[in-house]
């Protein structure tokens, strides 16, 4: 069980359609890449959602967002339209990348969602970047990152770690720790697993919350968010959280054991919220349903959307390799 | 015209770039208090400040990262990496980000980074501050590649490489930092050409940065025996100005590359695959080159000497072309 939820009904039940939104687009996503609709690497979120819908909802609507190859979620989340993402996913025209990206590089200019990075740690010099932009320009906007733990075991981590805490410049590290670097648990790869402290080393402050509920990451995101606009520093959070899918379509799940997996269901982000909301009297059993019929019409809507979308023709293959002259 | 050195010239363009935009700043590893490596940025930190002259840790691979991040900000960053060396730190960020980030966004973000290095052998500094890379980049669409081998170049190829929305690598010799001469400041710098630094009519000699200097020597050498060697300055690696080369090319009707990089896999190869499918049946001998010995550059200084192009050497391939 979590704790109770402190919050009116309207934006209670917003947190829980959020993640049904997430969870159905993906389930919804697994099922087409078995149909061969989606191709390439597909990475799932599913058990993780509470993360991207608790931390996204604290930030405001012009902030930036750096994401993962594991990003559809967040996309989602930053105001992404579904149709866009999911035509994306079927490499089309009206997908958000133009096809180009697929579901690992997802990107749009307008909500400032700036990827869909699939090298692992490669978007925390990006975020200190977007950062020292925004602070030279004297704008007031925060970047959020959002990683894997894996991604602390790279260098690029603690340049930008380094980076951020000696500029002092406003960026909220968001670590998704599912304890697994693909196939690698955290203890197999990392010295320091408290990665709190890891990360405190560098003067970054740090706190670890519990990603399987929604309302700890949305508080304590919340929290941070105020510490890094009052503090005119960076910020780290530790979401603990788990990932019920295979790292991608291509993983045996050698790794870890079916328990392990069971036992982390169990605290699922959708099935403890509801419970919750359901025993505060805020949802009964024809409201979730309700929800969730609105997220499955939703994502049909898109997979539909994205099955009439047309190709992008192959003698645009060249654009943008480079930005064109007229442009500015 | 104004007596001044390649270093300065280089100063004065990034002078003239951070005073006409605010939006121009300046990072790298001392690149403020120290003044700079190769002291290229000497006294800008007391002229601009800390906010735009700004000294970073020893993080190639972040700063340069960050660079691209405040590009997409809405900044003009120009970002200095000690040597091309150690701009293999980097190369994820410049090849995985900003070479891909524009095509792979579906065209949404562009990124209006540059990206200055020294290059090149020449100062005994062994081999890992001696290479010639730049090949290697000119490898990558997506990025821009230049190399201002001449004070005017130096000067002037920074303004419109940040004005260009697109990533853009700048790689400036070692060697031509302490290059004197008069600097004609009217003369008008574009970042698309290849450009004829001295006419002739035997056989074009296809230098650029460090090897344009002793192109030039060894074109002075063979006219003294009667051989008229035109010398083209490739200015920008990437892309390549095909029609200035081929033109050349097809009016002397032999090539001589002189790079500075290895053989295998090469600018110089690349040059020499395009004349010939261009040009194979203008030409009066097949294409050669003067490349560095496939070797890590060495420390001693006969030994870096015998690894690089050499104007005996360039003279000697030159006259072998004329048979």
């Amino acid at each position: 069980m979590i704790a109770p939820v402190p919050y009116p009904q309207d934006f209670a039940l917003g947190l829980l359609h959020d993640m049904l939104r997430i969870r159905r687009l993906e389930e919804r996503a697994a099922e087409l890449y078995g149909e061969g609709k989606i191709r390439g690497f597909l990475h799932l979120y599913i058990g993780e959602e509470a993360v991207a819908v608790g931390a996204l909802h604290a930030l405001a609507a012009d902030d930036a967002v750096v994401a993962t190859y594991r990003e559809h979620g967040h996309a989602l989340l930053q105001g992404v339209p579904m149709n866009a993402i999911m035509a994306e996913m079927y490499g089309r025209q009206a997908g958000c990348s133009h096809g180009r990206g697929g579901s690992m590089h997802l990107f749009d200019a307008r909500t400032r969602f700036f990827g869909g990075n699939a090298i692992v740690a490669g978007g925390l010099p990006l975020a200190v970047g977007l950062a020292l932009a925004e602070r030279m320009l004297g704008g007031n906007r925060l970047t959020a990152c959002f990683f894997g733990e894996g991604a602390l075991a790279e260098g690029a981590a603690a340049e930008s770690l380094n980076l951020a805490a000696l500029w002092q410049l406003p960026v909220l590290f968001c670590c998704e720790n599912n304890l697994y670097a693909m196939g690698t648990a955290l203890a197999r790869s990392q010295a320091q697993t408290d990665l709190c402290a890891k990360v405190q080393a560098f003067g970054v402050p740090a706190r670890s919350v519990d990603g399987m509920d929604v309302v700890a990451v949305h508080e304590a995101t919340r929290a941070a968010v105020e510490q890094v606009h009052a503090g005119h520093c960076p910020c780290f959070l530790e979401f603990r959280t788990y990932r019920f899918r295979a790292h991608s379509m291509f993983d045996p799940e050698l790794y870890r054991d079916k328990a392990e997996v069971e036992e982390w269901k169990k605290r699922g982000p959708i099935h403890s919220y509801s419970a919750q909301l359901k025993a505060q009297g805020l949802l009964d059993e024809p409201g979730f349903l309700a929800l969730e019929a609105e997220a499955a019409a939703e994502v049909e809507a898109a997979v539909a959307f994205a099955e009439a979308a047309s190709l992008e023709p192959v003698e645009t293959l060249m654009n943008d390799v480079y930005t064109p002259e007229r442009s500015p | 015209m104004s007596r001044t050195t390649y270093r300065e010239a280089l100063r004065q363009g990034l002078r003239e770039a951070l005073a006409r935009d605010p939006r121009v700043f300046l990072m790298g590893e001392d690149v403020g208090r120290y003044g700079g490596t190769y002291a290229v940025s000497k006294g800008l930190l007391e002229e601009f400040g800390e906010q735009r002259i700004r000294d970073t840790p020893l993080s190639e691979l972040a700063f340069v990262a960050a660079g691209i991040g405040a590009a997409l900000g809405g900044l003009r960053p120009i970002v200095e990496v000690m040597t091309v060396n150690f701009s293999l730190l980097a190369l994820d960020p410049l090849m995985n980000t900003a070479a891909t980030l524009r095509h792979m966004s579906g065209g949404q973000f562009s990124v209006p980074l540059v990206v200055r290095m020294a290059t090149g052998a020449g100062r005994q500094l062994a081999a890992q501050h001696s290479h010639s890379l730049e090949g290697w980049y000119a490898h990558i669409p997506g990025l821009r590649i230049l190399a201002p081998a001449t004070l005017e170049d130096a000067r002037g190829m920074l303004w419109p490489a940040l004005q260009d929305p697109d990533p853009m690598l700048l790689f400036e010799h070692g060697a031509l930092y302490n290059l004197e001469g008069e600097l004609d400041e009217r003369e008008v710098v574009d970042i698309h050409s290849a450009r004829v630094r001295r006419a002739g009519t035997d056989l074009t000699l296809i230098a650029y940065g460090g090897t344009l200097g002793k192109a030039l020597s060894a074109a002075e050498q063979l006219a003294g025996e009667g051989i008229s060697a035109e010398v083209l300055d490739l200015r920008v690696l990437r892309p390549l100005d095909d029609a200035t080369i081929l033109a050349s090319v097809r009016r002397t009707r032999r090539a001589l590359v002189v790079d500075e990089g290895w053989r295998s896999g090469s600018l110089s190869a690349e040059i020499i695959a395009r004349i010939v499918e261009q040009a194979f049946y203008d030409l009066d001998a097949p294409p050669a080159r003067v490349c560095s010995l496939e070797v890590p550059i060495p420390y001693a200084k006969h030994l870096e000497e015998a690894a690089l192009p050499q104007v005996p050497g360039i003279v000697a391939a030159a006259k072998g072309l004329l048979g």
